[in-house]
């Protein structure tokens, strides 16, 4: 298993990655309720967001078009939100005969999906830029002290900490079972539904290979003397780049919903 | 330094998993602990901190005996390091983890510091401290699980299969470590070199019994006996 593969951090030495994460978090939420608040078919403030998020990316030190690239990941979800082209009420742009069903796009319902799917893709972006310029450790560090329960947290951290882990067990089973399931003279490997089976008791495997290692943890853990609580010995400082980065962020989000409220293009 | 005396341990599905054990380590004695799988060295390792609660007045530490109130000084006392270091690293950084124990040990931030500074030095790891421990090699994570226990500065050292799954060089590494720490070691293994060149005594352990406690030369010497208990000469 190739460890790194899982990793969306991207090593640098730039503003945005130097900067507090528990700021980087409140923004990055900040970002997507602002994206949230965007009327539909307000394209120009949305460009300009997606400035900015350019610019950051820019600031972070990656490509300016990593993030926007690497949104492309979310557009299958977006599926969802297609009916809204055509139960939305308005002018009609065409009929699409799909068996006994006629579908109705109208211009109100593509432009409402259209901006839904613009403001999505948005908030993936500002998401992709935080976990590229902060340390998945620091990520659960600023968690806590923005005062998520520490229980969450933990559960955050142990999931990132045996991913890779179970995913080299899921693969152990796997190669042993490829390994083993040579095709007979008759050129099959068997009846679907017994492969069916041996699938579902390679996943019943996992499941109780993972809950044991879960055992084993627990007891390293209760060996060091763990007793419930969470602690850390990170301690995070809010410095002046800190404010500004905090102040530039604001105002650019202030100026987009000015921008989408006063300049409306339809 | 650790005395455990007519040990019973039972498993709650009734499996016996160690019968009547007792010995005695001094402070400062390496002691190599050998028996085939299932014998009960892992149960007897893990009673020695309380994770698996032995029955009262059979396991002493120091004098303290392994019991509910005791636990919290007994774990800082007797470092237990896991065969699977996966098991034992499950915090996201290299210095979180050797930092986990002296932090319940609610020792102040400057203390918890040196310690893991310390503790890293003592395994050769002090570049690691802020790698992710699922970046590491098994040889890496293997001193870095020694580290999280050196850290709370225990009297004892157990260890569980130290040399299991390490390349040459990772075992040749790991025997010197273990040759340099000044602290009593109860050490489990397969490893019957590692346990002759390492060891001066040696408990064998078979069926949850102990059968033989002795200066490592007799008891390797003895060929039928070992083979008689599945074990055999490195």
């Amino acid at each position: 298993m190739h460890v790194h593969a899982l990793d969306r951090f991207e090593a640098r030495d730039s503003a945005l990655h130097r900067s507090d994460p528990r700021l980087k978090i409140v923004l990055t939420l900040a970002v997507a309720l602002s994206n949230a608040a965007l009327p539909d078919g307000s394209w120009l403030a949305m460009g300009c967001m997606q400035a900015l998020l350019v610019l950051a990316a820019l600031a972070g030190g990656l490509r300016p078009w990593y993030a926007v690239v690497r949104s492309a990941v979310a557009l299958p979800f977006m599926l969802a939100a297609t009916t809204v082209a055509f139960v939305t009420p308005g002018v009609p742009v065409a009929q699409i005969a799909l068996g006994p069903w006629v579908l109705t796009p109208t211009v109100e319902g593509l432009e409402r999906l259209a901006s839904i799917v613009l403001r999505a893709l948005l908030s993936v972006q500002v998401a992709i830029l935080l976990t590229a310029t902060t340390r998945v450790p620091d990520l659960l560090h600023a968690l806590g002290h923005l005062g998520v329960p520490s229980a969450l947290v933990s559960v955050v951290g142990l999931m990132v900490r045996y991913l890779t882990v179970l995913v080299d067990e899921a693969q152990r089973l796997m190669r042993g079972t490829q390994s083993r399931s040579a095709a007979g003279p008759d050129g099959t490997g068997g009846s679907v539904f017994w492969r069916a089976r041996v699938a579902g008791s390679m996943v019943g495997q996992l499941f109780l290979r993972s809950y044991e290692r879960s055992e084993r943890v627990h007891q390293a853990m209760l060996a060091r003397g763990m007793d419930g609580r969470h602690l850390t010995l990170y301690g995070h400082v809010v410095r002046r780049r800190d404010h500004a980065l905090a102040i530039i962020a604001i105002v650019g989000l202030i100026a987009v919903h000015i921008i989408a409220r006063a300049i409306p293009i339809r | 330094m650790l005395e455990i005396t007519h040990l019973h341990y039972a498993y709650p599905d009734g499996h016996v998993a160690i019968d009547d054990a007792s010995l005695a380590l001094r402070r400062g004695e390496k002691v190599a602990l050998v028996g085939p799988n299932g014998a009960g060295k892992s149960t007897l390792m893990l009673t020695l901190n309380g994770v698996l609660s032995p029955p009262p007045g059979t396991v002493r530490v120091g004098g303290l005996e392994v019991a509910p109130p005791n636990l919290p000084t007994i774990r800082a006392r007797v470092g237990l390091v896991f065969q699977n270091p996966d098991d034992q690293l499950f915090s996201p950084t290299v210095r979180d983890d050797v930092a986990f124990g002296p932090l319940h040990m609610n020792l102040p931030a400057r203390e918890v510091e040196a310690r893991v500074t310390r503790a890293l030095a003592a395994v050769g790891m002090s570049a690691y401290a802020d790698r992710l421990s699922h970046h590491l090699s098994v040889g890496e994570k293997k001193r870095i699980a020694i580290a999280t226990v050196l850290s709370m500065d225990p009297e004892i050292l157990v260890f569980d299969e130290p040399t299991a799954g390490l390349d040459p060089r990772g075992r040749r590494q790991l025997i010197d470590l273990l040759a340099r720490l000044p602290q009593t070691m109860l050490v489990s293994s397969h490893d019957m070199r590692f346990v002759a060149t390492a060891f001066t005594r040696v408990i064998v352990v078979d069926r949850g019994r102990i059968v033989a406690d002795g200066p490592t030369a007799e008891v390797m010497a003895n060929e039928s006996f070992l083979v008689a208990h599945g074990l055999e000469r490195g």
